[in-house]
């Protein structure tokens, strides 16, 4: 495990510009709720699979270009996702025993706290937020859990990141 | 027994980040200390946008390749026939412009300038559903400033709020904490047109219950707010309610710009140059230097 490859923190970042990317694709009016919260999903797989090689830091920082992105105040996300980045390393040993469904179910949570620290902030600075459509890219988020698993999984193994 | 967490834990630094992002927050949103962090990081994260933008255009470019002939012989006609009319309508202009002028001097005010325009292309939308903004590829280099105005060929789209090197960040008017003075084109009325946050449609608020404003009424930008230039079309009117029982109207205007499909925008208006400091020179003094 002390081998590290080279190539590897490279690779991250390679997946953490497309989950950056598509947090940013445009989507018709009707589905713009409906987006999965890609950058927290990959947030978590890492920690899950990584943990003594990605920690709270890195989540910060892809957090705070999540804002820059997103145009909010800046901050808003990194506290969101390093939360959540937290909650994943304390226990990511037990995440790792559950069944793909019950990791949807943990991402599920951990997606709701995620947003909750987010609009809560947003509200704070300003901008209003009426109910609780924000939770649905939460469920949504919790769907695709299980193919952002696999295919993340996939491209570790492929590329020996370890 | 030690738990198997103690030690591997970075509570510290976990904790340690979340004050500097509490820092960065306030002082974002508190005023303009951390624009530079920002600016620097949105011009990293560019080619992001850009890349999130390729799909579009090649789509796009596809579809003007697999045009067909028959629909493009009829766009152009179309675009022919409308360009005979609107120039017959800026013969016009001209006359009446002079016509104007001459009004104008004779009432003393002051003369209308043309505005400089630049064209600009969308190039990225807000991910965030409850934050109506667009990107736009033009930035500081190309001497975009925040507050300048936006528009498409309807009318008037939203203003400037964030600008970076090549990137520039525009608040739609239909963001709920956008407010734009404007006017009823019919009477010259004045009201505020507020977004909220809703797509395609805009509050006119504080509109007293007698106020001749009806349905159909078009709203132009009144450039009371020293931002906008007057006179540009915002929304018409779609909805309004007298209800007795309120202090003012209901009053639901949509916006005339197509504020979710416009792909070349106008930004107009040319950055505020600070005024002249002018040493004021007292007329007996003057008097005591002529002599």
């Amino acid at each position: 495990m002390s081998q590290h490859s080279p190539g590897g923190i490279m690779i991250i970042m390679g997946t953490f510009i497309i989950a950056l990317m598509l947090s940013q694709i445009p989507l018709p009016i009707f589905l713009e709720w409906w987006r999965p919260e890609f950058v927290a999903l990959f947030v978590i797989y890492w920690i899950m699979a990584l943990p003594q090689r990605f920690g709270v830091g890195f989540a910060w920082l892809i957090g705070l270009m999540l804002d820059v992105l997103k145009g909010s105040e800046l901050g808003i996300n990194a506290i969101a996702i390093t939360t959540i980045a937290f909650i994943t390393l304390l226990m990511h040993r037990k995440m790792r025993m559950y069944p793909l469904w019950q990791q949807a179910f943990v991402v599920f949570l951990l997606i709701v706290v995620n947003q909750f620290i987010f609009y809560w902030f947003q509200a704070v600075t300003g901008t209003t937020a009426g109910n609780f459509t924000f939770l649905i890219p939460a469920v949504i988020s919790a769907l695709m859990w299980p193919w952002v698993f696999v295919m993340l999984r996939s491209i570790r193994r492929t590329f020996k990141i370890s | 027994m030690k738990p198997i967490f103690r030690g591997g834990l970075p509570r510290l630094s976990f904790i340690l980040l979340i004050i500097i992002a509490l820092g960065l927050l306030v002082s974002d949103y508190r005023g303009d200390s951390v624009r530079p962090v920002r600016s620097v990081l949105s011009v990293l994260l560019t080619p992001i946008q850009w890349l999130v933008d390729i799909p579009t255009k090649i789509a796009d470019d596809i579809s003007m390749v697999l045009l067909e002939r028959t629909a493009l012989i009829k766009d152009n006609n179309q675009l022919r026939s409308s360009s005979i009319i609107l120039e017959r309508k800026v013969q016009q202009m001209t006359v009446l412009r002079a016509e104007n002028i001459r009004l104008r001097e004779l009432l003393n005010a002051s003369a209308r300038v043309d505005d400089k325009v630049l064209l600009t292309e969308l190039i990225g939308v807000n991910p965030d559903p409850f934050q109506h903004q667009v990107i736009l590829n033009k930035g500081s280099e190309d001497g975009v400033f925040v507050g300048q105005p936006v528009l498409d060929a309807g009318g008037v789209m939203g203003q400037v709020v964030e600008v970076s090197l090549y990137t520039n960040r525009t608040m739609l008017v239909t963001d709920g904490r956008h407010a734009l003075p404007v006017e009823v084109v019919r009477n010259g009325m004045r009201a505020i047109a507020l977004g909220n946050g809703n797509h395609g449609e805009l509050d006119v608020t504080h509109v007293p219950d007698n106020a001749d404003i009806r349905e159909g009424d078009v709203l132009v930008s009144s450039a009371l707010g020293g931002r906008f230039p007057y006179g540009y079309p915002l929304a018409k009117v779609v909805y309004v309610l007298r209800d007795p029982s309120r202090k003012f109207m209901i009053v639901k205007a949509k916006p005339l710009a197509r504020l979710n499909n416009s792909r070349y925008v106008l930004m107009v208006g040319e950055k505020p140059k600070p005024e002249p400091i002018v040493e004021i020179v007292s007329p007996i003094q003057s008097l005591e230097e002529g002599s």
